[in-house]
């Protein structure tokens, strides 16, 4: 078990986002986080990331962990100037030796965009943009990945190639990857689990038994 | 020129002033502090106003209103919606002591010029020192905690997510920009000297790719807007300062009719 979640509750004001979740995540697992929108799936992220505080309960994470997170929004506009590998390098020192620049290279290639390391982010496609977060998170060589609607805003191919990365990541790399959408087909085609947050409460269980009831 | 003592103090100031400005400029862009900028210009007036009327040297006053005021406005502006009313609220406000100080400390218009618009005969051998050490200091905060400003200047978000104290690097930041407002104010004077924190590093965003390019460049820019400044300001007796200013202007005209011409 890689995370354990204890009636963890959250409330903003009086306004209840989530109450009593009970959930475990396996080593090595894909699963998708599922809910409709405003049902507190980012809300629930920030707490597991330790951004936020929780109203109650308690969550706790081997001891062995190593997070990497993708968050949902970053502020890239057409006009940011440094290219996709600078970004990714943001999260490396400045004066890098030998074995920092291979790691970067690696990841830069596994993540397919050697081709493209010198473009800049604010003139890359959705998908690139999303290759290069993922990029700079993997640089801390996490054991665990958190994805915030890492495929909203992709066209069909670039959602396909993600995907395609991300599951790699999982069997290659043991990465287990917590994935949060509201493609519930996507979800299908690629994740072994999900979760289902909605109405306060959580529902677990395999992605080929999920059953949709967004009302 | 170089024969004249008060001309190699200017160009020997004028050039720290300018790789300090050239670095912290870049970050000044990156985090969307350029009318941040503007308004610590305007509170070093004030700064420089007030030391004259308590009889203590400009840099000083203006060092003490702009460390002052950038972690006041900074808090500020983080915890405002109405951003920008905040800063135009407090930026009247100083300008409005920087006159009342200058008035009621009874000097002469000629000081109020110095100060707003620069003097490079104003710097003697003390004031060199005095802006080659701050600029030193300035440099090395930077370096200091470069990885996490980096991270934290170009993605916010990212640096948040991977657990940077971007609190902390955004105060030392506050504390190295309005150091550099004060310095740079010593020369191109306190109105202009967010054309050096600006303009340079805005041009360096057309060209550089990487943060070492762009800072790079944008010091590049500031030295060749200073030196030749006080090389024209020299030989015309006009003000260095207008010099400095529309060469800064013109370079990132050129570079952003290139950028719109290559994208279009």
């Amino acid at each position: 078990m890689i995370l354990d979640v204890n009636d963890l509750s959250m409330r903003f004001d009086t306004k209840t986002v989530f109450k009593d979740l009970n959930f475990q995540l396996e080593d090595g697992s894909m699963t998708a986080l599922l809910g409709p929108n405003g049902t507190g799936k980012t809300t629930l992220i920030k707490i597991l990331m330790g951004l936020l505080t929780p109203t109650g309960g308690s969550y706790k994470f081997s001891s062995d962990v190593k997070l990497g997170y993708v968050p949902q929004f970053r502020n890239i506009d057409s006009e940011y100037p440094l290219s996709i590998r600078a970004f990714i390098e943001l999260n490396a020192p400045l004066f890098k030796v030998k074995k920092v620049k291979e790691q970067i290279d690696r990841q830069i290639t596994e993540m397919h965009l050697e081709q493209i390391q010198n473009t800049r982010m604010g003139e890359a496609s959705g998908g690139q943009k999303q290759r290069a977060y993922l990029a700079q998170a993997l640089l801390d060589h996490p054991n665990m990945i958190i994805l915030d609607e890492a495929t909203a805003s992709l066209d069909p191919a670039a959602k396909e190639e993600l995907m395609g990365l991300i599951k790699h990541l999982n069997q290659e790399h043991k990465i287990t990857v917590l994935f949060v959408t509201h493609d519930i087909p996507l979800a299908k085609k690629y994740m072994s689990d999900y979760l289902y947050l909605n109405k306060e409460t959580i529902r677990q269980g395999k992605m080929k038994d999920f059953k949709e009831d967004f009302e | 020129m170089f024969q004249y003592e008060f001309m190699r103090y200017a160009f020997l100031a004028s050039t720290f002033i300018a790789i300090t400005c050239g670095v912290v400029g870049v970050y000044v862009v990156a985090r969307s502090y350029a009318f941040l900028a503007h308004t610590l210009s305007e509170i070093g007036f004030a700064g420089a106003a007030f030391a004259v009327f308590i009889g203590i040297a400009p840099l000083w006053g203006m060092l003490l209103f702009t460390l002052l005021g950038a972690i006041g406005v900074g808090e500020l502006s983080m915890h405002s919606d109405q951003k920008e009313s905040s800063i135009s609220a407090i930026s009247a406000l100083f300008i409005g002591l920087g006159v009342l100080f200058l008035a009621i400390s009874g000097s002469n218009s000629r000081y109020a010029t110095n100060i707003l618009f620069g003097s490079i005969i104003g710097v003697d051998r003390q004031g060199v020192t005095q802006l080659v050490i701050l600029s030193i200091i300035v440099l090395l905060m930077i370096l200091l905690v470069q990885r996490s400003l980096n991270f934290d200047s170009f993605d916010h978000i990212g640096a948040a997510a991977h657990g940077i104290h971007t609190g902390f690097v955004g105060i030392v930041f506050l504390v190295a920009m309005a150091m550099s407002v004060a310095i740079g104010a010593q020369i191109v004077g306190s109105l202009l000297v967010f054309i050096l924190l600006t303009l340079p590093s805005s041009t360096a965003r057309y060209i550089g790719k990487t943060i070492p390019a762009m800072i790079g460049w944008s010091i590049g820019f500031a030295l060749i807007g200073v030196w030749a400044g006080l090389y024209l300001g020299f030989i015309t007796n006009w003000p260095v300062t207008f010099f400095i200013a529309a060469i800064e202007v013109v370079i990132y005209l050129v570079a952003y009719m290139v950028h719109v011409i290559k994208h279009r």
